[in-house]
C-alpha cells in the first residue's frame, strides 16, 4: 500500500466532475459527475422552459413541475445503488461536506488547539474542544480544505507526521480530563514528501495506532469523506468505527490498485469494485460498526442534513459508551481490534471453504442505528449488515 | 558419483542463481557463491546484504536445531474474494509452491545464544512479505506468546506494506499488531525489532516502528510511501541514500546499523541488558 493514491495529479477531489455551466437550479449545487448525466440532461430541459418562459411569457409551468418531480426521483434512484466507483467519486466530491463544515454543523463551541509542541501545526489534521449534545468531546479531522489557498496550505488533507503527533496530544489532553475523543477521517493518504520520511511518519502513525488502542477515554472515529490507507487508519482506532454511507475506506486508492496489479490505471473501475471499500462491504467484512445514512443524492446535497445525521449519531453513540466504565471500555477495545481478519487454522477449512464460499467471519454486532434514525432508507442500509 | 554432489551445487538449491560463481547484484563483482553464502549471503567484495528467505534467516540468527515453530497451519481466507489478473487465491497457492511455505511470516520460539526467545521472520520472497490477515494473526500470536511466557520477541520485518489482495482486512492488521505490542508493553516486555530490505509502508507504520529498541541491516530500505510516489508529488529527483537505513539512523528512527555476522551477538547482548 504505497500510497498511490496521493501523486500530483490526484489533488483534485473532483476527478470525474464534469465541469457544467448549469445554474444552481434550487437543489444545492452545479456540477454533476458523469454518471449524473441523466440529471443534467433533466436540468437542461427546465433551464430552457424557464428561459422560454421568461422570455416570450408561455406557461411551461406544469411541464417544469413534472420535469423537477423526475429529477428527484431520478437522483433517488441514482443514488440508491452506487457503484464502488461512483462511490469514490461522490466521496471526492468538490462540493463534499469536509470536517469543518461538521465541526460547524454538528458540534459548538469549537475552540481550536493549535502545533505538535515538536516541530510545528499541520493544517492537514486540525483539532480542539468542542461541545456536542451534552458531551464536551475533544474533536480531530482531517482537513482537505476549501478554496486552492487552504487546499495548498493543508496539503489537500494528507498530514505530515507533525499532524498526527498532534492528534495523540490531543487525545492524551482528553485522556487526562475525561473528554471522550470525536475523529473525523477525510484523506488520500499520508503526505509522501521527503519531509515526511525525514521526520518520521511511519513511527508518528504507528505510534498513534498503539496509543489510541488503549487510550482510556472513548473514542468514536468516522469516516466522512476519503478514507486512504495508513493516513487514514493514523487517526482511526476506536471504540466504535463508523462511516458516511457514501464514504470509502481502503488500503490503497483505486488507481493506485489499478497501476499495481492492472498494471494501468485505466483499471481503477475494476480495483474499485474488488477492493470492497464501500461502506456497506466493510460491515459485512466487520471492518466498520455502523452506517450514517446521507440524505439523497449524497451529503453535498444537503450538508445540513449530513450534519444533523452526523451529530445525532455521535451523541447517541457518546451516550452508550460513556455507560461503560473506562478500563472495560478499553479491554473491549483491544478485543475488537484482536477479532478482525479471519484465517483457517485446520487444514481441513480449505476443502470445507471450497465447498461453501465464504467462511469463517467473526460475529456481527447488531447496529441499534435503525431504531436511532427511525427511517426505512437506513433500516435497509443497517438491515444488510445485521441480517448477515 | 554425480548424484550426492548436484545436491549440495549452489544451482540446485531454491532460491540460488545457477553458477558456482555469480555476480554481486549491487557491485557486480563475480564472487562465489559457496563463499557468499558462507557469509550469510554478504557480498565478500561490497558488503551488499542480500535479501534471504525466512527459513535461511531463522537458520542465522537461532542456535541450531532450536527453533520451534507456531501456527504452520494458517492460511488466508480470500475475504474479498479478490480477483485481479489473477485470482488471489491462485497467486497465493504460486507462491506456496514456489517458497514451500504457506505464509509470508514465520514465528516460533528458539534460541539466540542460549537465550530463549519468541520469533518472527518475514519472508520477503512470498508476495513481497505483504501482511495480510494471516501474517497480523500470526504476529499477534507472537506476541501473545510472549506475553504469556514472559520471553523477548524479535521480528525480523520486510514487507512491502499491507496485502492489496484482502483490502480494508489488512489495513487493519496493523491496528491488531499494534494493539497488542501496547498490551506487551503494558506487561514490560521486551521488543527487539530487526529492519531488513525493505520494510515499507503498511509494516513500517505499525509493528516495524515500535520496537524498544531497533535494529536494522546495512543499507536496508526502510520508509512509509513508494520513492516513486513520492519523487512523482514533489516532481523531484530524490536525494542519494534517502529511505536507507542509515538515513533512518542519521534521523533518529532506528538504534543501531547491524551487520549480518553480528546479528546473533547484537540481539544477545540487548536482551542481556534488559533483563529478561
Amino acid at each position: 500500500m504505497n500510497d498511490g493514491s496521493t501523486t500530483a495529479s490526484a489533488v483534485s477531489p473532483a476527478r470525474g466532475t464534469s465541469a457544467s455551466s448549469a445554474i444552481n437550479n434550487g437543489n444545492g449545487f452545479g456540477a454533476y459527475l458523469e454518471f449524473e448525466k441523466p440529471l443534467q440532461r433533466i436540468q437542461i430541459d427546465i433551464e430552457e422552459m424557464e428561459r422560454d418562459q421568461n422570455e416570450t411569457g408561455r406557461d411551461h409551468s406544469q411541464d417544469i413541475a413534472q420535469q423537477r418531480s423526475r429529477w428527484k426521483a431520478t437522483l433517488k434512484r441514482l443514488y440508491s445503488n452506487l457503484t464502488p466507483w461512483e462511490t469514490v467519486l461522490v466521496a471526492r466530491h468538490a462540493k463534499r461536506p469536509l470536517s469543518v463544515d461538521y465541526v460547524k454543523g454538528a458540534f459548538r463551541d469549537f475552540c481550536e488547539l493549535h502545533g505538535d509542541r515538536t516541530f510545528m501545526d499541520d493544517h492537514a489534521i486540525s483539532g480542539g474542544f468542542a461541545r456536542i449534545g451534552s458531551h464536551r468531546v475533544i474533536v480531530i479531522g482531517h482537513n482537505k480544505g476549501k478554496d486552492i489557498k487552504e487546499r495548498m496550505s493543508c496539503n489537500f488533507g494528507c498530514a505530515h507526521p507533525e499532524g498526527y503527533r498532534k492528534a495523540l496530544r490531543l487525545m492524551r489532553l482528553a485522556e487526562k480530563y475525561s473528554l471522550p475523543v470525536v475523529c473525523m477521517i477525510d484523506t488520500q493518504g499520508a503526505y509522501p514528501g521527503i519531509g515526511a520520511e525525514e521526520r518520521g511518519i511511519a513511527y508518528a502513525i504507528a505510534v498513534n495506532l498503539m496509543e489510541m488502542s488503549r487510550l482510556k477515554t472513548p473514542i468514536v472515529s468516522i469516516v466522512i469523506g476519503e478514507g486512504g490507507s495508513g493516513g487514514a487508519l493514523g487517526i482511526g482506532v476506536a471504540d466504535r468505527v463508523a462511516m458516511l454511507q457514501h464514504a470509502f475506506y481502503s488500503v490503497i486508492s483505486p488507481e493506485g490498485c489499478a497501476a499495481i496489479l492492472w498494471k494501468t490505471a485505466e483499471q481503477r473501475k475494476h480495483a474499485a469494485e474488488a477492493l470492497r471499500l464501500t461502506s456497506k462491504d466493510l460491515q459485512q467484512l466487520n471492518v466498520i460498526d455502523d452506517i450514517i445514512p446521507e440524505p439523497v443524492g449524497g451529503a453535498h446535497r444537503d450538508p445540513e442534513a449530513a450534519a444533523a445525521n452526523l451529530e445525532k449519531y455521535i451523541v447517541s453513540t457518546l451516550d452508550e459508551l460513556k455507560r461503560t466504565k473506562v478500563d472495560a471500555l478499553v479491554a473491549r477495545r483491544q478485543k475488537r481490534l484482536r477479532t478482525i481478519g479471519g484465517f483457517f487454522e485446520d487444514p481441513g477449512d480449505i476443502v470445507r471453504a471450497s465447498e461453501k464460499k465464504r467462511p469463517r467471519q467473526t460475529t456481527h454486532r447488531v447496529s441499534r442505528l435503525a431504531e436511532r434514525f427511525g427511517s426505512r432508507e437506513s433500516s435497509k442500509i443497517i438491515g444488510t449488515g445485521a441480517t448477515r | 558419483m554425480d548424484e550426492p554432489r548436484k545436491a549440495t551445487r549452489p544451482e540446485d538449491r531454491p532460491g540460488v542463481p545457477p553458477g558456482l560463481w555469480t555476480r554481486c547484484d549491487k557491485c557486480e563483482h563475480m564472487v562465489y557463491e559457496k563463499e557468499v553464502v558462507e557469509k550469510l549471503h554478504v557480498c565478500p567484495e561490497c558488503g551488499h546484504h542480500r535479501r534471504v528467505d525466512a527459513r535461511t534467516r531463522i537458520e542465522q540468527i537461532c542456535d541450531p536445531g532450536t527453533f520451534e515453530e507456531f501456527d504452520k497451519d494458517l492460511r488466508s481466507t480470500d475475504p474479498l474474494n479478490f480477483t485481479d489478473r489473477i485470482p488471489y487465491i491462485e497467486r497465493l497457492q504460486r507462491e506456496q509452491e514456489k517458497t514451500g511455505e504457506t505464509e509470508a511470516v514465520i514465528t516460533g520460539r528458539g534460541f539466540i545464544r542460549g537465550r530463549a526467545t519468541i520469533l518472527g521472520v518475514m519472508n520477503p520472497n512470498f508476495i513481497m512479505a505483504s501482511m495480510g490477515a494471516v501474517v497480523g494473526e500470526k504476529i499477534t500470536r507472537a506476541i501473545e506468546r510472549a506475553i504469556e511466557e514472559n520471553l523477548p520477541l524479535v521480528i525480523v520485518t520486510a514487507s512491502g506494506g499491507a496485502r492489496m489482495q484482502e483490502g480494508m482486512v489488512s489495513l487493519v492488521q496493523m491496528a491488531k499488531t499494534s494493539a497488542a505490542l501496547a498490551r506487551l508493553d503494558d506487561a514490560g516486555g521486551l521488543y527487539v525489532v530487526v529492519a531488513t530490505d525493505p520494510t515499507t509502508a503498511g509494516v513500517a507504520a505499525s509493528f516495524a516502528s515500535l520496537g524498544d529498541v531497533i535494529l536494522a541491516e546495512p543499507k536496508a530500505m526502510i520508509g512509509f510511501a513508494g520513492p516513486r510516489v513520492i519523487a512523482n508529488t514533489i516532481n523531484a529527483e530524490l536525494p542519494e541514500g534517502f529511505q536507507t537505513a542509515e538515513f533512518m539512523l542519521e534521523h533518529g528512527f532506528i538504534d543501531r546499523i547491524v551487520p549480518r555476522a553480528d546479528l546473533r551477538r547484537e540481539i544477545a547482548r540487548i536482551i542481556d541488558y534488559c533483563g529478561k
